[in-house]
């Protein structure tokens, strides 16, 4: 039989080329944004790098992780050698040598210390938003895929969750300045003047006088932000359970909520957690409502000293640095070379944080899916 | 192959002229899925002897599952199912009563789905899920209700240096048996089973109809089946439905032999269906 004769030899050749353009553009589209990522991360980090390290031993920059930000002095003296210094440092300095000619001497803020402050405030923030939106998110989702009907305000309510979740982030903001920092009530010793309504409970008062601007607040609202995509996330993953499962359980005598327990959740959870992932992600990185809720420039303890000296409602309504807004806060800072270090750093910085809780979850939600498989 | 089921029709025979009280009664029962608009099942009655296999036959969407279903009241979990007439006594009393608790009925009266569906936990955890349900904690109690249980869903054999493993390590068939076993083990009246043969091959399937003519001695056994040889093998009663009635309701001899009803006849012979 030659070649000619062969029955599977293939013809429509311009079908073949359709296909190839077609997966060739697919792949292209793919590098491209590859490639515009790794651009950025290599960028941020290639600048950022050097402000976690220092020449001298240990290497690491053990000071930027720890302190919070501070002023950076800088003058010359009479021979023009240029000199700066963090304002601590500077006190100390000033003091053993007070005969020093200082000149042009100026002030460059947070151009020193650390993001110690900021770093640990928003892992604050986004601990307490997470505790709140999925305690609160996963039980709306239980209800939502197993107790509630089908009915037409339900899939009203389901709709309006899912638009939720396109709302712009200052909505929410305003909102939760509106609701948590000025309206939400509080047991207090004495009404503040800025009370909406109070009266009395024993010997104190219940005062609908918010929490100001605090870690509360912003935790609050963050939570309320991420709401939509946690339960309807949740929602989808509980209703991915196999039905078998359900019946299962119902059919060796299990109650609603023991089914629930024992035959649903359980294996919802890597969805749960996908969703998680995605809401930190989110969160951690949202600038707009803490700017109004939460944050304040002027702090400089850290958050942990609160808890120590006043106790856990001091802790919770004090208000606290934040990661995004202190990046904001550094790029607006006068361009000036001696500013650039901290502010390379901090994006960097900002950058593996979400990145690091993304993986942390993702390693999580892997070996829950390892342990459970259907 | 051939043995088993040899063994099988002898073992059936054995019991077939047992005494038997009434277990279940389905007195006129009508069902809707639809809030009453259509009806699934119309009017059906029937008593269902104790400790004998009845077979459910009849071709598919005749509502078989539908009445199985009535049986435990798993029902009840669609929203727009309704009974529209009639009543259903187990033990004597009317399950849709309102004193009756649904979830107290399903611990006396069980069910085996036709796709196997344990639980993607432990062989172990499976078969103790029910009795943990129920409060019981007891590293002792359970251990002896988990052995007994495979026992008797005979797959102690195979499963018992592996009830740390997962169920889903098993084969089909066992893993239907391992369904099987968690039903049981929380000790129902009765066994209500869903086609439980028909997604196991033809060696499986063996096994476990010769299971459930070991555990109709101490279990009431309702099985829908679409094989008629199945039916015929393991069934003492055997009631056959179309479109949501009641067309013939015998011993299986009596239907597989001389059908009173023209209609039965023509299915069992495989001129419809
Ligand atoms: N969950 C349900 N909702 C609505 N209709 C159903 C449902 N389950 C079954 N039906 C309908 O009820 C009829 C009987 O179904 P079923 O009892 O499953 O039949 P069988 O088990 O005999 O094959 C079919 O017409 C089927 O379409
Ligand atoms: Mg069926």
């Amino acid at each position: 039989m030659n070649a000619s004769e062969n029955p599977f030899e293939s013809k429509r050749n311009w079908t073949k080329l359709r296909e190839k353009l077609g997966v060739g553009s697919f792949g292209i589209a793919t590098y491209f944004i590859l490639f515009c990522a790794a651009l950025i991360f290599g960028q941020i980090a290639y600048k950022g790098l050097p402000t976690f390290f220092k020449s001298e031993a240990p290497y690491v920059n053990t000071e930027f992780f720890t302190s919070n930000p501070e002023i950076l002095r800088v003058w010359h003296d009479a021979e023009g050698n240029k000199f700066s210094m963090p304002d601590k440092k500077f006190d100390v300095w000033r003091r053993d040598n007070p005969d020093a000619v200082i000149l042009d001497p100026h002030a460059l803020n947070y151009s020193a210390g650390g993001i110690a402050g900021p770093l640990i405030g928003t892992a604050l923030l986004v601990l307490f938003c997470m505790i709140i939106a999925l305690s609160i998110g996963i039980s709306a989702a239980i209800y939502l895929s197993e107790y509630c009907g089908k009915g037409r305000i339900m899939s009203m309510i389901r709709l309006s969750i899912l638009n939720l979740a396109g709302v712009p982030s200052i909505v929410f903001a305003l909102f939760g300045w509106g609701i948590f920092c000025h309206a939400a009530p509080a047991i207090v010793d004495h009404v503040d003047e800025r009370s909406l309504f109070a009266f009395s409970i024993g010997s104190n008062y219940l005062s609908f006088q918010g929490w100001g601007t605090s870690l509360l607040a912003g935790s609050c609202t963050l939570a309320i932000m991420v709401l939509p995509v946690i339960i309807t996330a949740c929602e989808e993953s509980l209703r991915a359970v196999p039905k078998g499962f359900r019946e299962a359980s119902f059919a060796l005598g299990s109650s609603q909520w023991q089914t629930i327990r024992k035959a649903v959740l359980p294996y919802a959870l890597p969805g749960i957690l996908t969703a998680t992932v995605l809401g930190i992600t989110r969160v951690a990185g949202e600038t707009a409502p803490i700017m109004l809720t939460a944050t304040s420039t002027d702090k400089t303890d850290m958050p942990m000293q609160a808890l120590q000296n006043e106790g856990v409602w001091a802790f919770f309504t004090q208000s606290v640095q934040a990661l995004p807004f202190h990046i904001y806060t550094l790029a607006k800072l006068p361009d000036d070379p001696l500013s650039k270090p901290m502010q390379n750093g901090a994006t960097f910085a900002f950058l593996l944080l979400v990145m690091g809780f993304a993986f942390v979850s993702i390693l999580l939600r892997n070996r829950v899916r390892k342990k459970l498989k259907w | 192959m051939h043995d088993m089921s040899k063994k099988i029709t002898a073992l059936s025979k054995t019991t077939k002229n047992r005494e038997a009280s009434t277990v279940i009664e389905v007195d006129d029962i009508g069902f809707s899925y639809d809030l009453g608009k259509t009806e699934t099942l119309k009017g059906i009655s029937m008593e269902i002897p104790k400790n004998q296999v009845t077979a459910l036959i009849g071709p598919s969407g005749c509502g078989k599952s539908t009445l199985l279903r009535c049986l435990n009241r798993m029902n009840d979990l669609i929203d727009t199912a309704k009974i529209t007439r009639g009543a259903i006594r187990i033990l004597g009393q009317d399950i849709h009563a309102a004193e009756v608790d649904a979830i107290e009925l399903r611990k006396q009266v069980g069910m085996v789905f036709q796709k196997y569906n344990p639980f993607p936990k432990s062989i172990y955890d499976n078969v103790a899920y029910g009795l943990r349900i129920q409060g019981v904690k007891k590293k002792s109690i359970l251990d002896e209700a988990v052995e007994r249980s495979l026992r008797n869903a005979a797959l102690w054999d195979e499963a018992k240096d592996r009830l740390k493993d997962s169920a889903l390590g098993l084969s089909g068939g066992q893993q239907q048996r391992l369904c099987i076993a968690r039903t049981i083990a929380v000790r129902p009246k009765v066994i209500l089973m869903d086609e439980p043969c028909s997604a196991l091959d033809p060696i499986a399937t063996a096994k476990v109809e010769e299971l459930m003519l070991e555990l109709r001695k101490e279990f009431t056994i309702v099985i829908v089946t679409h094989s008629m040889q199945q039916a015929s093998r393991i069934s003492d009663r055997t009631a056959f439905f179309y479109l949501g009635e009641l067309v013939e309701y015998a011993s299986t001899s009596h239907i597989f032999t001389s059908p009173s009803v023209k209609q039965t006849e023509d299915y069992i012979s495989g001129r419809f269906g």
